[in-house]
């Protein structure tokens, strides 16, 4: 039986600037179960981030949701809660929530720790706020665990130096750790590997899914690169404009894409089994969202696109009772449209070495 | 660390040296002598130039100078204190100065550093807008304005506090003066303290130590206010260095006996000696203090205090 840790209904949200309020997310529902991770994927600027941040109660001062729900359900002593994250007062996420049930890694581990504190300390503030009661040696005990438990060998050394001493993937690894110190049931991770080397994104990668798997956490992970998600996804939201476009299970997205935003996604995502050619980027770019969008966003840069793209924003049309896409493509009257061929020959690639995978 | 003090110290030495060699050299090259009394004959002002040895080679003079203020002797004044030792006079003159100056910057950086954290954690708000106001007002106000207000107030329409400084109540004639002093250092100190605790609480050590869920004001004293203090000594020295070297025009406004006045009227009577020793006194005095903050900073900043070599 799978239980529901999140749900997102209806969430939009707005940011007023002077050029106008740019709609960044405009009407996006999904779900989280228990043990899942939900990947989110889009180019940079489709109101990924956006659309996390709500959820840990972070208010920037020209942000306004205009709409939504989002139901978080959670163990206390008194047995399972559900609450709305958007109606509770900022003060109960602070102590009921944040860091303690729902905890977050950022993209930027060069800039996301406090440069003039030292590491134990940076961990012991996050392992405080979520037990109040614990003693210094206890605390202590603690700290070096968490340190141990994200990779690092010399936790004794390491805690006791500074942000600036250690390398980026290191200082990733203290950002996880500080995740993990209140033993929280979600963890959201944005663009975790984006500000690393490739050989150090892949170990990062390796451990949120260890974490994930050791703890049966439920993960939202964002990226804007679709071949990150492929290991570590269970359910993929392709994000386009503020919209989900296409929503499946990672199978679903990456043997059966039906959305041409999709495929564009998959097709900048670098195969390792070819040689290194220019990379295939998705032509345009993303609209500018202070202008109400009539239609599918993605039309204007859609060679597939049907007139009826450019009127009319098209209904999520059911593939299976798991995936869905929003293109006018999949309706009953659309003209039959194949994946670029280059892609397709891809896509049996994989599924052959998934099947080879398998056995 | 040890480098980087001994880098810092070298370079202080330099720059002192070079001081007071672009200092000597210009003020020989200006006009006019100390001894320009009509009623002295030539014979009596080669004797008195020869008495203080201002009759030799250039490079010797300053040679000879040099070596006496590294034993702290300035020689004596010309003219306006004739015969007393230099350093006498900046120490008995710096006194008030400093002691005016001193009370400011504590003033000053005190009630502005709360403004600043008021302005910038109700970012946006009637406090924001009215903090900014005030802090417009010390920035854009000269101090003599603030100096002449307040001594009108207190002084001729209150009568509770002196307009002018008496020698027999040292600190009730400082009060004025410094806050006349402050307002700028306040100002200053306001501006900064706002935007750098802005730019704190829009960087991402601050998302994730909001993310960790502590409590909002454990945020803002151990990730805001700390990381701006560290950063407010940079811009502390520079206005204090300002401050305790003796306004002139508060000086002048509150016929305070102190540096700055001094120095003028040394200026006027060409009394080489006394200017070359205060000149030389302000510039140990600035390079001092940048040199203890650029310590001191090192000290409680860990990106410097660490790095090893370089
Ligand atoms: N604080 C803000 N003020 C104004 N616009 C913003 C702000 N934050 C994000 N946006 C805009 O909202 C859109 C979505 O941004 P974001 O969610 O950060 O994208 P992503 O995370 O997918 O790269 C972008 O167009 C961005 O410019
Ligand atoms: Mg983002």
């Amino acid at each position: 039986m799978t239980e529901t840790v999140l749900e997102i209904k209806n969430l939009q949200v707005e940011y007023h600037t002077e050029h106008g309020d740019v709609q960044a997310v405009r009407g996006i529902n999904y779900k989280v179960n228990k043990g899942e991770t939900v990947a989110l994927v889009g180019e940079s600027g489709c109101g990924k981030s956006a659309s996390v941040k709500p959820i840990m109660g972070e208010k920037e001062a020209n942000q306004v949701i205009k709409s939504g729900e989002i139901n978080f359900t959670y163990q206390t002593e008194n047995g399972q809660k559900t609450v709305d994250l958007l109606k509770i007062s900022p003060k109960e996420v602070q102590s009921q929530i944040k860091g303690k049930e729902i905890a977050m890694v950022f993209q930027d581990p060069m800039t996301s720790l406090d440069p003039t504190m030292k590491i134990e300390k940076q961990i012991a503030e996050a392992v405080k706020a979520s037990s109040p009661q614990i003693n210094k040696e206890q605390l202590n005990k603690r700290v070096l665990e968490l340190i141990e438990t994200v990779g690092i060998q010399n936790a004794d050394v390491v805690k006791k130096q500074y942000p600036h001493q250690l390398s980026g993937g290191m200082r990733q690894r203290i950002v996880i750790a500080i995740a993990l110190s209140g033993n929280p049931s979600l963890l959201i991770c944005d663009e975790p590997t984006t500000g690393l080397d490739v050989t150090i994104q892949a170990k990062i990668l390796n451990l949120i899914k260890d974490i994930q798997k050791s703890r049966k956490l439920s993960v939202i992970f964002i990226t804007h690169n679709l071949g990150v998600v492929a290991n570590i996804a269970t359910n993929v939201n392709v994000m386009y404009a503020g919209k989900i476009v296409e929503t499946g299970t990672t199978e679903d997205i990456f043997f059966d894409p039906r959305h041409p935003y999709t495929w564009g996604l998959l097709e900048s995502v670098p195969d390792v089994n070819e040689a290194v050619k220019e990379l295939p980027t998705i032509a345009g770019t993303i609209p500018d969202l202070t202008q109400p969008v009539v239609g599918d966003a993605f039309a204007p840069r859609n060679k597939y696109a049907l007139n009826i793209d450019f009127k009319e924003q098209p209904p999520m049309f059911e593939v299976n009772d798991h995936h869905y896409a929003a293109t006018w493509l999949l309706d009953k009257r659309a003209p039959k449209v194949e994946i670029p061929t280059v892609l397709k020959r891809r896509i049996e690639k994989m599924k052959k070495e998934a099947e080879a995978d398998g056995e | 660390m040890k480098k980087y003090v001994l880098k810092r110290l070298l370079i202080a030495v330099v720059t002192l040296f070079l001081i007071t060699l672009i200092l000597f050299v210009m003020e020989k090259a200006m006009p006019g002598s100390p001894f320009n009394d009509e009623k002295m004959s030539h014979a009596q002002v080669a004797a008195l130039y020869r008495k203080y040895g201002l009759d030799g080679p250039i490079w010797l003079q300053f040679f000879n100078y040099l070596k006496n203020m590294i034993t702290g002797d300035f020689g004596v004044s010309y003219t306006v204190q004739v015969n007393t030792p230099v350093t006498t006079m900046i120490f008995q003159h710096f006194k008030i100065s400093l002691q005016i100056g001193l009370q400011a910057t504590i003033l000053g950086s005190i009630i502005g550093f709360f403004m600043g954290v008021l302005a910038a954690v109700k970012k946006g708000t009637i406090w924001d807008n009215l903090m900014t106001g005030i802090s417009v007002l010390g920035i854009s106000l000269p101090n003599f304005v603030v100096a002449l207000i307040i001594s009108l107030i207190f002084s001729y329409k209150l009568m509770v506090l002196p307009g002018t400084y008496q020698q027999t109540q040292p600190f009730v004639s400082s009060i004025l003066p410094t806050i006349a002093l402050s307002t700028f250092t306040m100002a200053s100190i306001e501006r900064y303290v706002r935007n750098d605790m802005i730019t704190i609480m829009d960087s991402d050590y601050y998302r994730l130590a909001d993310s960790k869920g502590i409590k909002k004001y454990q945020l803002i004293m151990h990730h805001v206010i700390r990381n701006t203090l560290i950063s407010v000594i940079t811009v502390l020295a520079p206005l204090m260095i300002d401050l305790i070297a003796g306004s002139m025009v508060i000086e002048k406004a509150f016929a305070i006996p102190g540096l700055g006045t001094l120095y003028i009227s040394a200026i006027q009577a060409n009394d080489y000696n006394v200017v070359l020793g205060i000149t030389f006194f302000y510039a140990v005095l600035f390079i001092g203090i940048m040199l203890v903050v650029d310590i001191l900073y090192g000290l409680i900043d860990p990106r410097i205090r660490l790095d090893e070599g370089e």
